[in-house]
Order: C-alpha cells, then sequence, then structure tokens
C-alpha cells in the first residue's frame, strides 16, 4: 500500500480525492454506495447567507461527455447548515468542508465566520466562479482585483484552510490565481463549469431557463487539466484539480499536471462509488510505479 | 414535509433474461441476478447506465414496470426516445446491464382496501401501473385501470392489467376503447372513486389532476422532470411545490396534486 496521504496547506488528508461541490449532497445521500470516510474530503453544497430557491426548471441539458447546470446555488442558507445539516455531517471522519457562495464581499465574510466556528470543518471553498447567478460569486472571480477583495474579507475572519475556486471563464486564470494568493489563500481548487449553452432546435428555444449554464463532465478534462497545469506554475500555494475526472487515471493525470488533490464531481452521477475506486487505483498505479507516496507524482510531469 | 422514503439503494450488474420488441417503439426489457433483488415499490425508479453510447453521458431513469419475486426478474419498459434508450434497447439475452435502484418514493397504498381506485396511464407512462396493480389486488383493492395512448399499437401489456383488474381504454384515433383522452372516458361518468393515481404526459396528467380536483378526490401523479443523479445531490430535477423547489428524484416522482403549484 503506497502512501496516499496529501495536504492541502496545513490540512491533512488521508488521500487525495474529494467531491466538487453541488455533485455530492451533503456526502449522506451517498452512503449506501460509498464508505464516506474513505474519501479524503467531502466539499459539499454551496452555501449562501440566506436562503436561495435556485433558477427554474429546467436546470440541465445532457451534452456530448458531459452536462450543463443551472442550479443557482440552491440551498437554505448558512443558519439552516449550521442547525440541521452540521448536527448529521459533523462525526464524519473525514475532511467535511463547506463551499461558500455570496453576492456581496460582506456576505460571504459572515458567511465564513459563521462556519470558522464550527469544529467539525476543518476548511472552506470559497467559490468566487458560479457562472450561474446574476451578480453571483463569477463577478469577483473574472477580475483580479474583485477575487482578492473577497478573499481579503473572508481571510479577516476565516482562520482554517481557505480553499478558493476559480472561474475557468477569464482570459488568463494565472492572474486570478495571483491576485488570490495574495490576498491569503490558503490553495486554489480549479476548475469550476464552464459557461455554455444548448438549444432545442425542434421548439427553437433554449434548453436551460436561464439560457446559458456551466458545462462538466469528461468533455472538459483537456481545458481543467491545462488550466492547472498553468496555475500550478504561477503560484507556491497548493492547487486542487477538477473538471472531467472520471476514473483514477485521470486523477493521476491531474496530479502529474501539479495537482496537489483532486476533486471528482459530475462522474459521481454515473457511478456513485467512483471516489473510492480513483483512490484505490491512484495507490495501483503509484504500487506499479514503484512509488511510495503519491507526493511523488505531484508536479512530476516531465515536459 | 413531503412524503420521503428511506430505502437502501442499491448499484447492480443484472443480466438480461428477456428483451421483447413490443413493436417499433417500445421494448421490454427484463433482468436477473443471482441474489435476491431487493425490495421495491409501485411508483419507484431505476438510473440505468447506457454503455457504449457516444452521445449518452448520464444513466436515464426508467419507471419499475413489474417486479417478478417468484422469478427474481425486475422489468422496465423502454420507449425508444434518443440515442439513449436506442442504445438501451438493443442489449440481448445474457447482457449485463448495471442499475441504480429503488430510487424515489412510489405510490401511497391507502390504508383501506375498500376504497375505489383509479390507476391512470399514459403512453409509455402506464409502465409503473402495472406493478403497482399487482400489489393493490394482492392487498385486496379492486383498482380500475384507465389507459391511453394515441392508437392501438401503443396500448401496452393489456393481458397483464387485465389479471390485476378491469381496464378501459381510449385511444386519440379511436383505434381502439373510446375516441379521446382519457378524461373523456365514460367511467368517469359512470363510477364514483376515492383515489386517483396518474403517470403520463404532463398535459394528460394536468387534465387527471384537474378532474380529481374539482370532483374532490385524492390524487397523485408521477413527475419525469429532467434528471442527473437520481439521488437528490444535483438538484437539476426540480419541481415548485409549497414547500419551494423539491428534488422530483428524492422528494418524488411522485406527489400529491395538493402540493404542486400547477395551474388547474
Amino acid at each position: 500500500m503506497a502512501d496516499l496521504r496529501t495536504n492541502i496547506g496545513r490540512l491533512e488528508m488521508k488521500n487525495p480525492v474529494m467531491t466538487a461541490s453541488g455533485t455530492f449532497g451533503y456526502g449522506l445521500e451517498f452512503q449506501d454506495f460509498v464508505n464516506l470516510e474513505d474519501i479524503g474530503g467531502i466539499i459539499v453544497k454551496g452555501t449562501t447567507l440566506m436562503p436561495r430557491e435556485g433558477n427554474p426548471y429546467p436546470r440541465m441539458a445532457e451534452t456530448p461527455m458531459g452536462m450543463l447546470n443551472a442550479v443557482g446555488l440552491q440551498n437554505k442558507g448558512v443558519h439552516y447548515f449550521v442547525e440541521h445539516i452540521y448536527p448529521q455531517i459533523k462525526d464524519i471522519r473525514t475532511n467535511m468542508i463547506v463551499n461558500v457562495s455570496g453576492s456581496q464581499v460582506e456576505d460571504y465574510a459572515e458567511t465564513a465566520s459563521i462556519i470558522n466556528e464550527l469544529e467539525g470543518i476543518p476548511a472552506i471553498e470559497l467559490n468566487i466562479s458560479c457562472p450561474n447567478v446574476k451578480q453571483g460569486g463569477m463577478a469577483f472571480g473574472v477580475s483580479a482585483h474583485g477575487a482578492a477583495e473577497v478573499v481579503s474579507a473572508v481571510r479577516k475572519v476565516y482562520k482554517k484552510t481557505l480553499i478558493v475556486k476559480l472561474s475557468p471563464n477569464v482570459t488568463d486564470i494565472t492572474e486570478i490565481a495571483r491576485a488570490v494568493e495574495g490576498a491569503g489563500a490558503d490553495s486554489v481548487s480549479l476548475i469550476n463549469t464552464l459557461l455554455g449553452m444548448a438549444v432545442d432546435a425542434e421548439k427553437r428555444r433554449p434548453v436551460l431557463s436561464t439560457v446559458t449554464g456551466g458545462m462538466s463532465g469528461a468533455a472538459v478534462k483537456p481545458i481543467a487539466l491545462r488550466m492547472v497545469w498553468q496555475v500550478a506554475k504561477a503560484v507556491k500555494i497548493p492547487v486542487v484539480g477538477l473538471g472531467g475526472i472520471m476514473n483514477w487515471r485521470d486523477a493521476v493525470e491531474f496530479l502529474l499536471a501539479g495537482a496537489s488533490a483532486v476533486e471528482i464531481g459530475t462522474a459521481n452521477f454515473i457511478d456513485p462509488a467512483v471516489t473510492v475506486k480513483v483512490a484505490d487505483g491512484i495507490n495501483d498505479y503509484l504500487e506499479r510505479h514503484g512509488y511510495k507516496s503519491v507526493k511523488d507524482i505531484i508536479g512530476a510531469l516531465e515536459v | 414535509m413531503i412524503y420521503q422514503i428511506f430505502m437502501k439503494k442499491y448499484v447492480l450488474d443484472l443480466t438480461v433474461t428477456e428483451n421483447i420488441s413490443l413493436h417499433s417503439n417500445y421494448v421490454l426489457i427484463k433482468l436477473t441476478q443471482d441474489a435476491p433483488l431487493p425490495e421495491m415499490r409501485p411508483g419507484q425508479f431505476a438510473e440505468i447506465r447506457i454503455d457504449g453510447s457516444q452521445t449518452t453521458f448520464l444513466r436515464r431513469p426508467i419507471s419499475i414496470n413489474f417486479v417478478d419475486y417468484e422469478k427474481n426478474e425486475v422489468w422496465f419498459l423502454v420507449q425508444l426516445v434518443g440515442d439513449g434508450t436506442r442504445k438501451l434497447a438493443t442489449v440481448r439475452k445474457g447482457d449485463i446491464v448495471n442499475v441504480m435502484l429503488p430510487l424515489g418514493n412510489g405510490f401511497t397504498v391507502l390504508p383501506d382496501n375498500g376504497k375505489k381506485v383509479l390507476l391512470v396511464g399514459g403512453g409509455v407512462g402506464t409502465a409503473p401501473m402495472l406493478y403497482f396493480g399487482k400489489v393493490l389486488a394482492e392487498k385486496g383493492f379492486k383498482p380500475v385501470f384507465l389507459l391511453g395512448a394515441r392508437s392501438q399499437k401503443d396500448l401496452l401489456q393489456l393481458d397483464r392489467f387485465a389479471a390485476y383488474g378491469e381496464v378501459y381504454t381510449t385511444t386519440e384515433d379511436g383505434s381502439a376503447g373510446e375516441k379521446g383522452y382519457v378524461t373523456m372516458h365514460s367511467i368517469l361518468q359512470k363510477e364514483k372513486f376515492d383515489m386517483i393515481y396518474s403517470c403520463g404526459p404532463k398535459p394528460m396528467m394536468m387534465a387527471v389532476a384537474r378532474y380529481a380536483k374539482a370532483n374532490g378526490i385524492e390524487c397523485e401523479v408521477s413527475l419525469e422532470n429532467t434528471m442527473a443523479c437520481g439521488l437528490g445531490a444535483c438538484l437539476c430535477c426540480v419541481e415548485k411545490t409549497d414547500e419551494g423547489h423539491v428534488c422530483v428524484c428524492k422528494e418524488g416522482p411522485v406527489f400529491n396534486i395538493k402540493k404542486l403549484l400547477w395551474q388547474i
């Protein structure tokens, strides 16, 4: 058995596999299929200060080797999370991480400060890259100035591991990553979904109620890999890679490109036990190639 | 609160025992495994993985048509709609099909089996009514089936329905049963029902719901909003209810019409 332990700043992980926010609920929905404690980290559904109803139906369109979603951060708000969800997940022995979203700097900071008090939550992932809400996170995530502003405000009130999730819908993602690093982030995760669109030719109408939506799934992997590779070279903080990971081989590719850990998202919809299969597959890969630790392959791409 | 049930869910590699072409647009796929199949409730569904289709990325939600516990078989009535269902329709005896089940809540069985219940199905929406009819008959109900389709050839499994209760039909072209829509059938004038269950195209279910509401009859409908995960995680298949957006895959697919915000 190879050593699968990895770190995201001060956050210690038993293996480099996490679940991507919005694809794994609060973990509880997947308990019949997978032992949650075998997953390195579980990033739960995007949480905002106030409850959000999300966008109208229809919110999903299947695309070749992928899908578009336009959920729009539906959630019951951070206070509901603290009272009703947190008690159910706090004793799960893995890193339970909350994805924090907002539409104003103050909202992000207040939500983060509330979660800062929760002993069982060792990290947050700051979502400055949701493409599905008006003035939503992505407004901050597409400019270096906006990104730094949000991260600085959250950093002041949030004392634990702060991961910032970046948008790929920008001209130069390394510029945003550097700004976020400078503002005090412990790590960056990328990529969030790519802005896309689906059209129903027969009805001459868009498929999604919001016309555009966020694209994920196997089809986005080459773009995600490229961005992870670029960002890993541009910043000193650890990078969490995600985007189109369907199996262990995809995950190894992200680690080689410079990711210290990976997140698995849309693949959970096709195989609800994919996370532990990926962790096992990474172990087999390391053993087959004679590596003792997963850290030996992080950024080990030979160019 | 919306009624939710908590039954253990499984991902199973099941073996095809039969794939019967019902006519050009429908197949009936029967699946089994060595171990006993898990318990399933009428109105629940499965998410079926489609292997070998270049354009099908997600699983396909398909309602449970029938469970034969003696033969240890679960049946799926599949309408050939797009690339995914067309690919699924090509499986042959002995092939493996990966299914995740049982998902969703299922229909409510009334505590008093003396109540008169009407099961209304339209098109491929008749599928869950067969298993539901069997369960109701076993519990001592005398279910009445009202099944609608475009044409005679689209009325499926009629002989099987007849084993569990009276069957009435309508077709849009008049080639079988009464001509017109299910809500125009004369049985609705002759009989007074205590509860109506419905599954089919949304306009049909809305017409059934309108009839039920106007006549003060309890009514449940089974929705089929576009889904991704099937587990209540992705929040894609939501329906607006009196409790806000809820997942059809988890809090549904069966809803009492009183919970829905339909304009009926």
